[in-house]
């Protein structure tokens, strides 16, 4: 079984390199602030006792006062899994892409842009995926009718 | 961006936006459903016996060899699979012979949900059909949209972009209502005559219209 990382000690960790990248910890998940997440995903993949070298998952949420990109990390080496967080602004909703750590989220950042609008800085083909270009809207979002 | 008119080559962001703009032409295009065309089948004729008995053997060719066109768009497609397999045999029909190509098929059996941007392809299979062809819904998202019938993206039955000959309902249908939807698409090939043409409505070109407009 793939064992969850501790959420304390892993901000115990994060907070020795990156000082003020945490915005929550809770018993499941840990909450990065936006523009420390490249470098906690950096920290996260690159550090040998983390080693996360596999993205499970990235989806987001709309939770209509902010929206939330949810990354499932799973390390190979040490067996063991994260789920980390990120809480943005609904109104001009940005975070920066991890296309470049984990190969993976290429389609699934552009889902999340096709149907929730969040745009992922540093994507490099950041186009819709399931609608068709020139869709009026992003579907997912709670105020979509 | 706008993109030119009479090019032969595009880019993949300009394929991306006449993709778009020609699936939100259909849209538009297909808010009513296509009447069902059941008015031949009532259509009395005045046939002489070597119509009648060449008729009969045509339709008898065309009964026992229905080769269907599986367009497996959602769950629906797992019932079609098992219909064909072992348990309840669609080759009794001499249905067997599921076609990969639009070209040799006679049935589409439109199994599942379809979705705008899938809708233009399929017409075009559709349409690529050879004369007589029929088309068969399976199941409630085929049928009428089923649970996803107010969908931004899904297409509230098949009948708006292809007139369809048997609709089967049931989220899926059993392989028996499917068999039983074959029997009725046998039935009205028994019913055709050399007489009149398998009707049909005229082709759609998307393609060209979006990049005429």
């Amino acid at each position: 079984m793939t064992k969850a990382v501790v959420s304390e000690e892993l901000a115990g960790k994060l907070s020795k390199s990156i000082p003020d990248a945490v915005e929550e910890i809770t018993e499941s998940w840990v909450v990065v602030k936006p523009q420390s997440l490249l470098q906690v995903a950096i920290h996260l993949k690159q550090s040998p006792d983390l080693a996360f070298d596999y993205l499970n998952c990235l989806t987001a949420v709309d939770y209509m006062e902010y929206m939330e990109v949810i990354y499932i990390l799973t390390s190979m080496k040490h067996n063991h899994s994260l789920v980390l967080k990120v809480r943005c602004n609904r109104e001009r909703p940005e975070v920066p892409s991890v296309t470049g750590l984990w190969k993976g989220a290429d389609l699934q950042e552009r889902e999340v842009y096709d149907l929730l609008g969040i745009s992922f800085t540093g994507h490099p083909n950041l186009k819709r995926l399931f609608m068709w270009e020139g869709f009026e809207g992003h579907p997912l979002r709670r105020d979509y009718l | 961006m706008e993109v030119a008119k009479n090019r032969l080559s595009f880019s993949l962001d300009e394929a991306d936006i006449i993709e778009g703009k020609s699936i939100e032409a259909l849209r538009d295009r297909s808010t009513y459903p296509i009447p069902d065309q059941t008015e031949w089948l009532e259509r009395t004729l005045n046939r002489n016996v070597l119509i009648t008995t060449l008729d009969k053997v045509l339709n008898w060719g065309r009964h026992y060899s229905t080769w269907p066109f599986g367009s497996g768009l959602a769950c629906c497609a797992m019932e079609m699979v098992a219909t064909a397999s072992s348990r309840f045999d669609m080759a009794r029909f001499g249905m067997e012979i599921f076609r990969a190509s639009p070209r040799q098929a006679d049935l589409m059996i439109v199994a599942g949900t379809l979705t705008w941007k899938m809708a233009r392809a399929l017409r075009l299979l559709y349409d690529q059909m050879a004369d007589p062809k029929w088309v068969l819904a399976m199941g409630a998202c085929a049928v009428s949209g089923g649970n996803f019938a107010h969908s931004y993206s899904v297409v509230p039955g098949v009948n708006r972009v292809m007139p369809v000959d048997v609709y089967v309902p049931g989220c899926p249908p059993r392989p028996e209502a499917l068999l039983y939807g074959f029997m009725k698409i046998h039935d009205k090939i028994e019913a055709m005559s050399i007489q009149h043409k398998a009707v049909g409505i005229p082709a759609l070109d998307d393609r060209a219209k979006v990049v005429e407009a």
